[in-house]
């Protein structure tokens, strides 16, 4: 665990972790950094791609549609939807995270099953959105949307939006997965016996780098 | 015993201030991306901005959410120096990864441009290139 942080600490003469937080805090962080880097590859390489053509999709004419809209042209708004789901749902971890500091397991549980629901959200705004896509012809190796200057566009626009959205709600789906889990372990009184909530806070940092990527991909996609 | 009702006390107080820090945060996101959709909206109806200063605004936007997400949710903020250069020094290379990568696919496009079939070479290249078809 952490200790207090006195101003003339010196934090490499050993005997504490020179980082100030415990050994699976610190690799929780090395594991977003790397993850970090794996999505930055994704979205650069799409970057790329993007740049080296000479007309590309206008993602407003792609993304338009919202549940039980019909054909109602709503550019922005569904995933509008989905980005407040996901941001709300980091709120609600970062609660779970505060009421582990004050070692409140009622409330942990509450806020932790908002944020499963949240996840579990977000999952299906993913799914409707790619079963919504996928009818309308999109798919990998296929692109039915004719570039913005209305030549046909090659499959680089499909492929990359299902490979990086997907691999994004893969990262979202573990997330909701380990926070089931953790979700059992507090229900268990696991870390109340143990003392502190600390897996509710690395789960946590996961959580909120689902969020923080999806940041990226929203600007990525649907913006630029 | 005293030392441990301090303790407590002190973790009360910290409790109260970050809550708010936490909803002050959802707050500042929730207004940058309706600020970002509302930018958005106005270009596509009234063409409203060039093209190149809202995607300006928008990578810079999304890079304000992002501190916001790192420093205040995942609490890199009130970590100690050693962890937060530990995290973000490495993270220098993608603004090299960023810079290379979209130039070159930059020049990719320029190439493909200019040295597409039916394309009229230019002047100086036309010229080499005659004896060796003659």
């Amino acid at each position: 665990m952490d200790t207090a942080v006195t101003a003339k600490k010196k934090w490499w003469s050993g005997g504490h972790s020179p980082f100030n937080v415990s050994y699976g805090k610190l690799m929780m962080w090395y594991f977003l950094m790397s993850d970090a880097f794996t999505f930055g590859a994704l979205l650069i390489s799409y970057g790329t791609i993007r740049f080296m053509s000479t007309s590309w999709p206008d993602p407003n004419e792609v993304f338009h549609a919202f549940p039980g809209m019909g054909h109602t042209n709503l550019p922005l708004v569904f995933v509008s939807l989905m980005t407040f789901i996901l941001i709300m749902s980091s709120v609600t971890m970062v609660l779970a995270v505060h009421a582990g500091h004050m070692r409140d397991r009622k409330a942990v549980a509450k806020w932790m099953s908002w944020t499963i629901l949240g996840g579990i959200a977000f999952l299906s705004c993913q799914a409707w959105e790619w079963t919504h896509l996928h009818h309308a012809g999109a798919w990998w190796g296929h692109n039915p949307f004719l570039n913005a200057d209305g030549t046909v566009a090659s499959t680089n626009f499909t492929n990359f939006f299902f490979t990086i959205t997907g691999f994004h709600g893969l990262h979202v789906t573990s997330g909701v997965v380990l926070n089931i889990v953790i979700l059992a372990n507090v229900l268990k009184g696991t870390y109340e016996e143990r003392g502190h909530y600390e897996m509710v806070e690395k789960v946590g940092l996961y959580w909120h780098f689902v969020d923080l990527v999806w940041v990226f991909v929203f600007t990525c996609f649907y913006l630029l | 015993m005293e030392h441990t009702h301090t303790g407590v006390a002190h973790e009360e107080h910290v409790h109260d201030s970050s809550t708010k820090s936490i909803w002050k945060t959802f707050w500042i996101l929730l207004v940058i991306t309706i600020f970002e959709v509302g930018l958005a909206f106005l270009y596509l109806e009234y063409g409203f901005m060039a093209r190149w200063a809202l995607n300006g605004i928008f990578v810079t936007l999304t890079l304000v959410k992002a501190f916001f997400i790192v420093a205040e949710f995942m609490h890199l903020r009130h970590e100690i120096r050693n962890l937060v250069m530990t995290v973000l020094m490495p993270l220098l290379l993608f603004v090299w990864f960023i810079i290379a990568f979209l130039a070159d696919g930059d020049s990719w496009k320029n190439m493909r441009k200019n040295l597409a079939p039916g394309t009229p070479a230019p002047p100086a290249t036309h010229i080499t290139n005659e004896p060796a078809h003659h």
